[in-house]
């Protein structure tokens, strides 16, 4: 079966990949181009832990087909750090104990940041509602609520203050 | 992974593509297509999709609004002209699902998903193909009672009649899970009233059949009658004759029918949502 080139902009590096017809981006993220932050959870979209930007929408990797991405940008939680220096929601993550086995925190830490980069200042009930479709297996939701909502405030208050 | 993938720009073309292959599925926001590709469904070995943009198209006029097959739920509820529907849109999964999954293909998603089909068919939606002329499509009912033979069909939009009175459409989602779950079933009700009684009820549920039903039972004993305590408790009684609710890993049969008349009885006492 044919390769296809496939051509996007991943945490602000451009890729340029060739790729099984049907393939999808998360696969193509994992083993095409080396970022394994994204996880495989459930390929069906009921998990959320493959959760990616694409053009600063949160969207699921493993329902997206690879191709549909060309010439788009994609962000990961790889993309989140500036080298050594943290995310505000990574630090904020850290702090307040948000990943126990870790295997969600990418899907929420990008469904955080689609959130944050729409609403600097959201309320208790906006972050329940933007991590709805992301499941915490070890049920940890409190830290990570808590800890969305403190980056919040940090990177608020960083920008403003 | 076996699948061809082909792309066009125009959406008649690949309407006669999809209409030529027995092995073909048309791609929407991918939440339907690519889980059965990511679990090696052998039913299919083509994709089908389409990169023209009319299908993202919303358009409102006085009477009726026409939206576009590609349009996603989150642009259904950023959208001024869909306000009565955004509640619906809002119920269907999360942040990155509501960023993918279609109005066109909510139409085919499999019990128990399916709840924006649900609403349009309370609505009395009709469901417009390539090829056919918008709002002169197939009543949704039609559409949705030959589900099976119209996957061949590329829909290209669906035409709402705009509810004069938005406080006549009602809708509940019950879950199990929350704050956000698959159905245990849904309910959308548009309830327009005529010198204080309900004149045309149209009563939908979503997961209590193959595809969205109408409760016409329900809407038989809501026509013609003040929307009272009276009343309601006759249409709870009804609730589910006629119907044969799914078994399923959220719920079975025999729970679907002992709670669907109280979940109706709900929606229907509650003065505005």
């Amino acid at each position: 079966m044919a390769k296809k080139p496939l051509q996007f902009r991943l945490n602000g590096a451009e890729k340029a990949v060739f790729v099984d017809e049907g393939q999808n981006l998360l696969d193509v993220l994992r083993r095409g181009v080396g970022d394994l932050t994204p996880k495989y959870g459930c390929g069906q979209g009921a998990c959320g832990t493959c959760t990616v930007l694409i053009d600063g929408e949160p969207q699921l990797s493993c329902l997206t087909l690879a191709e549909t991405v060309d010439g788009r940008t994609v962000t990961t939680a790889g993309g989140l750090a500036d080298g050594n220096r943290l995310h505000p929601l990574q630090t904020a993550f850290m702090e307040n104990f948000a990943a126990q086995c870790g295997y969600c925190t990418p899907g929420m830490l990008m469904a955080a940041k689609a959130l944050l980069d729409r609403n600097p200042s959201p309320s208790r009930q906006d972050v329940v509602e933007a991590i709805a479709g992301n499941i915490c297996r070890c049920t940890g939701y409190e830290p990570i609520i808590n800890a969305i909502l403190e980056a919040a405030r940090t990177h608020n208050s960083r920008q403003y203050g | 992974m076996p699948v061809r993938v082909e792309t066009y720009d125009r959406l008649e073309d690949a309407a006669r593509a999809l209409a030529a292959s027995r092995s073909a599925r048309y791609l929407g926001g991918g939440t339907l297509v690519m889980r059965a590709v990511n679990e090696a469904d052998q039913s299919f070995d083509t994709i089908i999709r389409v990169r023209d943009a009319a299908l993202r198209d919303v358009r409102a006029e006085s009477e009726r609004v026409v939206i576009g097959a590609g349009v996603t739920m989150a642009a259904v509820i950023a959208h001024r002209d869909l306000a009565f529907l955004a509640p619906v849109a809002r119920a269907v999964g999360g942040p990155a699902i509501r960023t993918m999954a279609t109005v066109g293909g909510n139409l085919f998603a499999a019990s128990p998903y399916g709840d924006f089909a649900a609403a349009l068919l309370a609505l009395g939606a009709t469901v417009d193909v390539a090829g056919g002329a918008a709002g002169r499509g197939v009543a949704i009912e039609d559409f949705l009672r030959d589900r099976e033979r119209n996957a061949g069909l590329l829909v290209r939009s669906v035409t709402v009649p705009r509810p004069r009175d938005p406080a006549a459409f009602r809708f509940l989602k019950v879950t199990r899970v929350k704050p956000k779950g698959v159905s245990v079933m849904s309910i959308a009700a548009w309830l327009p009233q005529s010198g204080g009684r309900v004149a045309g009820a149209r009563i939908a549920y979503g997961a209590m059949g193959p595809a969205p039903v109408r409760a016409v039972h329900v809407e038989r004993v809501l026509d013609g009658q003040p929307l009272d305590a009276a009343t309601i408790e006759r249409a709870a009684a009804v609730a589910t004759e006629g119907l044969d609710p799914p078994t399923d890993a959220l719920a079975s049969s025999w729970y679907r029918r002992q709670v669907a008349g109280v979940h109706l009885k709900r929606l229907l006492t509650a003065e505005r949502r």
